[in-house]
């Protein structure tokens, strides 16, 4: 067992640990600040996975300005841990058994496949972690401005209506 | 790594992004578990990428393939943030209508 894996096994505990403590904390906040850790979680398995682009991306974007958005939201708001009223305790139950439904039919789906993949012979599909250099800016960034171009414009054009939107539905009065 | 570490670590995650879509009620924990949901298929696609990435190196050491899947990761962070700015004025505007952020007062299309 290298460095790496207990760096996966490390950041994966982290992720899915923050990611239950967003659903089971009382406050918003709390909730907010327990999704940033998942996000840096999932940087640093962007890290492993040599991908630094999307890595410093995911930082910036997500951990950095689509949060502190959220907390802008929450805070001005005024969210106190009580002005959530409890939902009907069955109600929350059959969420609950519902996503794990979801998550046994997933697992036990891979897990035929795992047992095909043995009974077949196949060798096990490996992922490259920390080498290869596609995720270098060097190459997304001659991708993105040679193949990717008009996706690129049009995205520009996408957020141009977004904030206009943002700002047309945000406004007082109507 | 084998890919099926990373196959069950994103499925956790959405699974957990479900379970909260579907047992909180307040509309912006709804909307963080959305973002979690796509922020696993994310760490997905850049994990298949890079599989990917390996299986052509063995035969093509100078090969760029798995460039796009990494472009596609980085499009889709681009609506998630134009989505999450329009969603939070919707957010703000219910808030300022019915003085509350709880889904159920939702269920009629009226205010």
């Amino acid at each position: 067992m290298n460095v790496t894996e207990i760096l996966f096994w490390i950041l994966s505990a982290l992720a899915i640990g923050s990611a239950l403590m967003v659903l089971l904390s009382k406050n918003p906040v709390h909730s907010v600040l327990w999704l940033i850790m998942v996000f840096f979680a999932i940087s640093g398995h962007y890290i492993l996975l040599n991908a630094q682009f999307l890595f410093i991306v995911n930082l910036i974007v997500y951990a950095g300005a689509i949060m502190v958005l959220f907390l802008f939201v929450i805070m001005l708001m005024n969210l106190n841990t009580d002005t959530e009223p409890q939902k009907n305790k069955w109600l929350r139950l059959a969420g609950v058994v519902a996503g794990g439904c979801l998550m046994l039919v997933f697992v036990a789906a891979f897990r035929e496949a795992e047992i095909q993949r043995q009974q077949a012979n196949a060798a096990v599909r490996l992922v490259q972690m920390g080498e290869g250099n596609i995720g270098l800016i060097e190459n997304l960034g001659k991708a993105l401005f040679h193949e990717y171009v008009l996706p690129f414009e049009i995205s520009s054009v996408l957020f141009l209506s977004a904030m206009v939107g943002a700002v047309v539905i945000g406004k007082k009065g109507d | 790594m084998p890919i099926n570490y990373y196959i069950f670590l994103a499925l956790a995650l959405f699974c957990i992004g479900v379970a909260g879509v579907l047992t909180r009620r307040n509309a912006i924990i709804i909307f963080m578990c959305i973002e979690l949901m796509l922020n696993a298929v994310n760490l997905l696609l850049v994990a298949f990428s890079k599989m990917h990435h390996l299986d052509v190196m063995q035969t093509n050491p100078a090969t760029t393939v798995g460039t796009d899947a990494q472009l596609f990761v980085f499009f889709i962070m681009v609506v998630a943030a134009a989505e999450v700015s329009v969603g939070l004025a919707i957010i703000v505007m219910m808030y300022r209508n019915t003085h509350s952020i709880d889904i159920n007062f939702l269920n009629r299309l009226k205010h």
